[in-house]
C-alpha cells in the first residue's frame, strides 16, 4: 500500500462537457498553492460532449513532473468508462465513485479499497437548478477529496473566491457543495488515507500554467502585431492566449485603436500566406499549428526559405499520421518542419520543455526570423501546450530591444550604392533587405519563389541559382551560432553512455536518469533546444559510446535527423520510444534502456565465449 | 530573362504632379509573347498611375503564378514585387496589407490562378473586403503550360488543337458581385480607354476593387471558335457605361443626357462620373448589375465597364479597428508589454 506523503497519482474519470474541467483544476492548483509539486494532464476525446474524457494528476515531492504509470486514487463519476476505470486502479488503491446508483457486482475487486459517495443525490437535494446540479456534484467529490488527502481547504476557498470574483451567489453554491463533501467524509470513512498531502515550499516563484497560453504571451512580448491561423486541435489556445493578451495590452485607452491584427484564415495555406506577406512587408507576423496545418503549409514554407522571408509558426505537435488522434500527443513532425516543402530545404526548429520556454523561445522566434530571414517553427506539443505545468516565471527585461535583422532604412539606401537583395555583404550568408515603401528610387526588389541572382533579377543560370544554394547553405551555419543551446546535464564526461531528449521528454527523461542512477546504471545528458544542431551536440555524440535517443514517436525523427546532418553511425544511436499518444514516462525509458543494456551485456559475454 | 529598358526617353516626356515621367512607372521589358493582352493592361496599370501621380514605392504589386503573374516585373519598377505561389495572391496580399495599410496593394492574378487553384482564396479575401485592386487577366487558358482550357473558358470554346470545352465557365465577376465584392469591374485588354479610368477608380475605392480583364491569349487561345479571341471580343462586347475619373470633387460635365448620368463618391472625396448606356442597371444595386450580366451573358455579351459599387462597407482594417499608425512601424515601445505587466501575469498563474 502506497502510504507515501506527497507522491501519488490521482485520476478522474469525467464525461465530457460536464463541468469538471474547472474542478479538476481546482484540485490541481489548491496542491500547487499548498507548494507541493504536481502535474495534472488531460486525456480527452476530440469531441465537445458526452464521451469520456480522464484528467490525471501525479504529485510528487520529488519533484518529478513527467507522467507515471499506476493510479493509486480513482475517481469516477463516468458510468460509461467504469469497468475501465475499475481496472486500471492499481492493488491496494482506492476507487472513488457516485454510489447514487448502487455499483455492479462485476465491478467489485478484492484488491482495491471502494470510496462511495452519492454525489448526485447530495447535489440533487442542495440545489434546485438542474445545470448547477451537475456542476456543483463536481465540487462535491473535491470537497471528499480534500479530507480523504489531506488538503487545505481553506485554499479551495480562496481559489473558489478568485474564480468567481464578484459572483456571490455562486461562490456560495461552490461552498455549499464543498462541505457536503467534506461532511460526507468525515461521517463515513477514516480519513486521509495512507497517502496524502502535507504543506511544503517546494514551488518558490515558479508559476503553473500551460504552454500555449505561454506561446500566445510570448508573441506579444515578441512583437508580433499579424497572427493568421486555422483552427486546428491542439494549437487553437495559442491563437487565443494572444487575442486575450492583444486586447489586454494592445488596445489604445483613448480610441479603441487595436495594434494588432488577427485573422482566421480560410485554411492553413491561406494562414502561412498572410504570414509570410505580412513578414515581407515589415512586420512581425506569425500562425500556430499542428501537423495537418503544417503539411498543407509546406509549398509557403519552401517560398519563404527560398526567397528569404521571417515567418514563425508554431507547432502543437500531436498524433498523425493524417487526422491521426488529434487529442492525444506526439513528436511526431520533426522530420515534416525540418525539411518541409520541395527542393533542397532546411528549416530553423526551436524545441521548448516548458511554459518558459514556451514564452521565451516564441519571442525570440521572431529575432531570430528576422535576423536569418527565414521560418522559424516552434515545435511545441499537445502535452505541453494544453497541460498546466510547474514552471519557472515568465521573464523580461525592459531594456531588451527587437532584433529586426539586416533591414536597410532610407538613410542607409542613400549611401549603399547598388543593392543587391541577395549578396552576402558580411560573409554570414545573411543579405540585406527592404520593407516596401522604404525609398522612392532605391531598395526596391522582386521577391519570387524562381532562381535569381544577387541583385533579385530572374535568372535560369545554373551557376547563379548554385551561388544562391550554396549562401543558404552558409546561412544555415550561421543559425546553428544563433539558436539557444543544448543543455548539457554534466560539465565534463562522466559515463560513455548518453541519453539524448528534447520537449515533453526532458520530465521523464531526468526521472530515469535518476531511477538508472538508484540501480547503478550512471548516464551522461543532454536535452537539445534547437535544430540545427551546434557544436556542443556534436561533441556530446562523438564523445559517447552509447546514446539513446528518447523521443516520442514510431520512427526515431530526432535519431534520423543527426544521422543526416552530422553522418553519426547509426548503430550508436539508440531508440528510445513513446507513440501510443500517452506522455512518455520514466519507467518506460528506464527499461527500454535498461534492457538494452543487459541485452548488450549478455551478447558481450556470448561474444567473449564464442572467441574463447 | 528580362531586360532593362534603355534609360534613355525623350526630354521633354510629360511630367505628373509629382515631377515624374511615365518612364518611373514602368518596369522591365516584357518576356510575354508579342501581341498578349496583359502587356496591354500593364500599360494599363502604369498610365493610371502616371496619370494620378502615385508614389512608384507607395505601392506594391503582388501575385501568384501563370502568364498574368509575370507581369508584375513589366510595370511599376519601382515598386516592391511578390511573386508568391500558385493560386496564393490574396493571402499574401492580405498579411502584407495587415503589416502596413498606408500602401496601395495591386494583386495581379490570372484565370488559372483564380478560378481553379486560388478559388477558395479569391473568394475569402473578397468576404473580408481587404482594400485593394485585384487584376485578373482571364485569357481562358492556362499560357504557361501551352494553352488548356481554364474555369474560365466558355461552355462550347474552341481549342487551338480544335477541341471544345464541354464544362461551364465560372464567371468571376458575377461570383464576385455575389460574394460581395464592394467594386467590381469588367474590361477588355484592348480597350484602354475603358481600362485606365476603371484602374484609377479601383485604386481610390477603398475595399476590395474587382477587374476582371478579358486578356487574350495570342499563341494559345486567338483562334477561331474561340470565346477569349480579340475577335470575338471585339465583336461581342457591350459597355455599361463610360467612366470618369474626377480625383478631386469635380465640375459636373453636362454633356450627357438627363438620367443617364450617375455620380459615385469615394471615401476620399473623389468621385465617379458614370455615363450609362444601360438601362435598366444601376452600379450601386447587387441585385441590378447581377441581372444586368446574366442578360448579357445569354445575349453572348460581354458586359464591361463598372459593374457594382458599394462604398459603404467596412474594409478589413476597419472591421478589425487597427491603428492608423501602420503596424509594421510599430517598436517594442509601443508593442511590448513590459516587465511589470508581466510580473502581475507571472501572480496570476500562482
Amino acid at each position: 500500500m502506497n502510504k507515501a506523503i506527497n507522491d501519488f497519482i490521482v485520476r478522474f474519470a469525467n464525461v465530457n462537457g460536464t463541468g469538471s474541467a474547472s474542478a479538476n483544476y481546482l484540485f490541481a492548483k489548491t496542491i500547487f498553492r499548498m507548494g507541493i509539486p504536481v502535474t495534472p494532464k488531460n486525456i480527452f476525446p476530440s469531441n465537445i460532449q458526452g464521451l469520456p474524457t480522464w484528467y490525471e494528476v501525479r504529485v510528487s515531492e520529488k519533484g518529478y513532473l513527467g507522467r507515471r504509470e499506476g493510479i493509486d486514487l480513482m475517481v469516477c463519476v463516468n458510468p460509461q468508462s467504469m469497468a475501465q476505470d475499475v481496472n486500471n486502479v492499481k492493488p491496494g488503491g482506492y476507487f472513488m465513485y457516485d454510489s447514487t446508483k448502487k455499483l455492479p457486482d462485476n465491478y467489485l475487486r478484492d484488491d482495491i479499497h471502494y470510496l462511495g459517495v452519492p454525489m448526485m443525490e447530495m447535489s440533487n437535494q442542495a440545489f434546485s437548478d438542474p445545470r448547477k446540479r451537475q456542476l456543483l456534484k463536481n465540487i462535491i467529490y473535491v470537497g471528499a477529496l480534500s479530507k480523504l488527502l489531506n488538503m487545505d481547504v481553506e485554499e479551495i476557498k480562496k481559489l473558489i473566491g478568485e474564480q468567481f470574483e464578484g459572483k456571490a451567489q455562486l461562490i456560495e453554491a461552490n461552498m455549499v457543495a464543498l462541505k457536503l463533501g467534506i461532511d460526507y467524509v468525515e461521517a463515513n470513512f477514516e480519513y486521509p488515507l495512507s497517502f496524502h498531502l502535507e504543506r511544503r515550499d517546494l514551488i518558490g516563484d515558479k508559476i503553473i500554467v500551460d504552454g500555449n497560453t505561454a506561446c500566445g504571451l510570448g508573441a506579444v512580448y515578441g512583437g508580433a502585431t499579424v497572427m493568421a491561423w486555422y483552427p486546428i486541435t491542439p494549437s487553437t489556445s495559442v491563437a487565443e492566449a494572444f487575442e486575450h493578451y492583444c486586447k489586454e495590452y494592445r488596445i489604445d485607452p483613448e480610441t479603441g485603436a487595436h495594434k494588432f491584427a488577427i485573422i482566421q484564415a480560410e485554411d492553413e495555406l491561406a494562414a502561412m500566406g498572410m504570414v509570410i506577406g505580412a513578414n515581407w512587408n515589415g512586420a512581425r507576423a506569425f500562425t500556430a499549428t499542428s501537423g495537418p496545418g503544417v503539411s498543407l503549409m509546406n509549398e509557403f514554407l519552401g517560398l519563404a526559405y527560398f526567397a528569404e522571408v521571417p515567418a514563425v509558426l508554431v507547432d502543437v505537435q500531436r498524433a498523425g499520421p493524417s487526422t491521426g488522434m488529434p487529442t492525444r500527443t506526439q513528436q511526431p513532425d520533426l522530420l515534416l518542419a525540418a525539411y518541409a516543402s520541395h527542393g533542397d530545404t532546411k528549416h530553423v526548429l526551436l524545441l521548448p520543455s516548458t511554459p518558459r520556454e514556451c514564452f521565451d523561445m516564441t519571442a525570440q522566434s521572431f529575432d531570430l526570423a528576422e535576423r536569418l530571414q527565414t521560418p522559424i517553427m516552434v515545435m511545441t506539443d499537445l502535452d505541453l501546450g494544453m497541460n498546466d505545468h510547474i514552471s519557472e516565471p515568465f521573464h523580461w527585461t525592459d531594456e531588451r530591444k527587437y532584433d529586426r535583422g539586416k533591414v536597410l532604412n532610407t538613410e542607409e539606401l542613400e549611401h549603399v550604392g547598388r543593392f543587391g537583395r541577395y549578396l552576402d555583404v558580411d560573409g554570414d550568408g545573411i543579405p540585406y533587405r527592404t520593407y516596401p515603401g522604404t525609398h522612392p528610387t532605391k531598395g526596391s526588389f522582386f521577391t519570387r519563389g524562381t532562381s535569381k541572382d544577387e541583385y533579385a533579377a530572374y535568372t535560369e543560370d545554373g551557376a547563379a541559382y548554385k551561388r544562391n544554394m550554396d549562401r543558404l547553405l552558409k546561412k544555415w551555419e550561421t543559425a546553428k551560432k544563433l539558436v539557444p543551446l543544448a543543455q548539457l546535464y554534466q560539465k565534463t564526461k562522466q559515463s560513455d553512455v548518453g541519453i539524448l531528449f528534447f520537449g515533453t521528454s526532458q520530465f521523464s527523461a531526468e526521472e530515469a536518469k535518476d531511477l538508472l542512477a538508484e540501480e547503478g546504471t550512471f548516464v551522461d545528458a543532454i536535452r537539445i533546444r534547437a535544430f540545427p544542431f551546434g557544436q556542443e551536440v556534436v561533441d556530446f555524440v562523438e564523445s559517447h559510446r552509447v546514446i539513446f535517443v528518447i523521443e516520442q514517436n514510431r520512427d526515431g525523427q530526432m535519431r534520423n535527423m543527426m544521422i543526416m546532418e552530422f553522418g553519426t553511425d547509426p548503430s550508436k544511436l539508440i531508440p528510445v520510444l513513446n507513440y501510443d499518444g500517452m506522455p512518455i514516462t520514466a519507467d518506460s525509458i528506464k527499461n527500454q534502456i535498461t534492457n538494452f543494456l543487459n541485452k548488450e551485456k549478455t551478447q558481450h559475454h556470448e561474444l567473449s565465449k564464442t572467441a574463447l | 530573362m528580362s531586360y532593362l529598358k534603355p534609360l534613355f526617353r525623350h526630354p521633354k516626356l510629360p511630367k505628373n504632379k509629382l515631377g515624374y515621367t511615365l518612364k518611373e512607372y514602368e518596369g522591365s521589358l516584357s518576356t510575354l509573347c508579342a501581341g498578349c493582352g496583359h502587356d496591354s493592361i500593364s500599360a494599363a496599370i502604369v498610365q493610371a498611375c502616371f496619370e494620378m501621380s502615385v508614389e512608384p514605392h507607395k505601392v506594391a504589386k503582388i501575385s501568384g503564378i501563370g502568364c498574368s503573374s509575370k507581369t508584375p516585373t513589366y510595370f511599376l519598377g519601382n515598386s516592391h514585387g511578390f511573386n508568391s505561389v500558385h493560386g496564393r495572391m490574396p493571402s499574401v496580399a492580405t498579411g502584407a496589407n495587415m503589416a502596413n495599410k498606408d500602401m496601395v496593394y495591386f494583386g495581379v492574378s490570372g484565370d488559372g490562378d483564380s478560378a481553379s487553384i486560388g478559388m477558395g482564396q479569391f473568394v475569402h479575401v473578397i468576404r473580408r473586403n481587404l482594400n485593394m485592386v485585384y487584376i485578373v487577366m482571364n485569357n481562358g487558358c492556362y499560357g504557361l503550360t501551352k494553352g488548356q482550357d481554364s474555369a474560365t473558358a466558355d461552355q462550347g470554346s474552341k481549342s487551338k488543337a480544335g477541341s471544345i470545352n464541354p464544362f461551364q465557365a465560372i464567371d468571376l465577376a458575377s461570383l464576385a458581385i455575389e460574394l460581395g465584392a464592394s467594386f467590381v469591374a469588367q474590361s477588355f485588354s484592348g480597350d484602354k480607354q475603358q481600362l485606365v479610368p476603371l484602374i484609377k477608380a479601383a485604386m481610390h475605392h477603398k475595399g476590395f476593387a474587382f477587374l476582371n480583364v478579358v486578356s487574350p491569349c495570342v499563341t494559345f487561345n486567338n483562334n477561331p471558335g474561340s470565346t477569349k479571341s480579340y475577335d470575338y471580343v471585339r465583336e461581342h462586347i457591350e459597355a455599361t457605361s463610360t467612366l470618369d475619373f474626377v480625383p478631386e470633387m469635380p465640375e459636373i460635365k453636362a454633356s450627357y443626357g438627363e438620367g443617364k448620368s450617375t455620380k459615385i463618391a469615394l471615401h476620399d472625396g473623389s468621385l465617379l462620373q458614370l455615363n450609362k448606356l444601360e438601362t435598366d442597371w444601376d452600379p450601386e444595386d447587387r441585385i441590378s448589375a447581377v441581372n444586368a450580366l446574366q442578360q448579357a451573358r445569354v445575349k453572348h455579351e460581354i458586359l464591361t465597364g463598372l459593374l457594382y459599387v458599394n462604398t459603404e462597407w467596412k474594409d478589413l482594417h476597419e472591421t478589425l479597428s487597427t491603428h492608423s499608425k501602420p503596424l509594421n512601424k510599430m517598436d517594442e515601445s509601443e508593442l511590448c508589454p513590459g516587465e511589470e505587466n508581466l510580473q502581475a501575469i507571472n501572480s496570476g498563474y500562482r
